[in-house]
C-alpha cells in the first residue's frame, strides 16, 4: 500500500499535464526507513520522449547526494505515460533498480482524467498495490482509500473508508 | 590505490550490507575488476564481459558521469572515489 498525500498527488499530475506529451518523470523523497512519501522533485526527463524517461546523470547524483544528507530516500519513483495505461512497461522493469520504492505510473492519455497506480518492482516482479491518498491538514482520519484492479487492461476502483 | 566506493542500496547484497567498501585500482576498470574479486558478482552488475558499463547503471568518479566523459580507463588519482547508481529511467 502507498499512502500519500493529496497535494503531492495533484503537484505530480500537474507536472505530468505540462510535460505531455513526453513523459515526465521524478521522485518523492522522504525520511529513510519510514515509506512515508514527503518531499517531491520533479526531476528532467532527459531522453525528452514520448516512450521513453531517463532521468539526467547529474541532477541524479545531486538529488541522490541531497537526500543522503538529509537521511531520506527515494521512496517514490514516478513516471508518467501519455499514450498508454499507468501500467509498467517492458523497458520500466528491466530498469527498474530501487526495490524499496513505489514504482507510481500516471497515465495522461486522458485529457479530463488521470489513471494513477503504483507497484512494487522486484527483480522483475511487477506487484501492484493501492494507492490511499491521505488529506494532509484535514482530519487524519478522513481517508479515502483507492484499491485499483488488478488487470492491466481496465482500471477499477473501491472507494472505502469514507 | 585504493578508492573508496560508494554501493547503491540494490547492490549492497553483495557487501554484507555495507554502503562503502574500498577497492584497489589505477583505473576505474582496473577498480571494477578488484571489487568483483572481493564481492563476487558486484563488478560484473556494473560492467558487462564486453568490458563496457551496463546500461542501466551509472557510474562516477567523484563528480564527472564517467559513461559520458568516457573515463573508464583514464587514470585514478589519490582520494578519488566512485559512486554507483542505479539508472533511473523506463518507457
Amino acid at each position: 500500500m502507498l499512502s500519500i498525500d493529496r497535494s503531492i498527488v495533484e503537484a505530480i499530475v500537474a507536472h505530468a499535464r505540462r510535460d505531455h506529451p513526453d513523459e515526465a518523470c521524478g521522485v518523492v523523497a522522504g525520511p529513510a526507513g519510514s515509506d512515508t512519501p514527503a518531499r517531491h522533485i520533479p526531476m528532467d526527463n532527459a531522453a525528452r520522449s514520448m516512450t521513453f524517461y531517463e532521468f539526467d546523470s547529474m541532477e541524479q547524483l545531486r538529488v541522490w547526494r541531497e537526500m543522503d544528507d538529509r537521511d531520506e530516500e527515494p521512496v517514490v519513483i514516478y513516471h508518467s505515460h501519455t499514450a498508454t495505461e499507468a501500467y509498467p512497461s517492458r523497458t520500466d522493469i528491466s530498469f527498474a533498480g530501487e526495490p524499496g520504492a513505489h514504482y507510481l505510473l500516471v497515465s495522461t492519455r486522458d485529457p479530463d482524467s488521470e489513471e494513477i497506480r503504483s507497484f512494487r518492482i522486484v527483480d522483475g516482479v511487477v506487484t501492484e498495490e493501492p494507492v490511499r491518498i491521505v488529506e494532509a491538514g484535514v482530519d487524519p482520519h478522513a481517508v479515502q482509500s483507492y484499491m485499483f484492479g488488478q488487470s492491466p487492461a481496465t482500471v477499477d476502483y473501491e472507494c472505502s473508508g469514507r | 590505490m585504493a578508492v573508496e566506493v560508494c554501493i547503491p542500496t540494490v547492490f549492497r547484497n553483495y557487501t554484507s550490507g555495507s554502503k562503502y567498501v574500498t577497492a584497489d585500482g589505477s583505473t576505474v576498470a582496473e577498480v571494477l575488476a578488484d571489487l568483483e574479486a572481493r564481492h563476487p558478482g558486484l563488478g560484473s552488475r556494473v560492467m558487462g564481459a564486453d568490458g563496457q558499463l551496463r546500461r542501466f547503471v551509472n557510474l562516477y568518479v567523484n563528480d564527472v558521469d564517467v559513461r559520458t566523459s568516457g573515463m573508464l580507463d583514464s587514470r585514478l588519482r589519490d582520494g578519488d572515489s566512485l559512486t554507483i547508481l542505479p539508472a533511473v529511467a523506463g518507457g
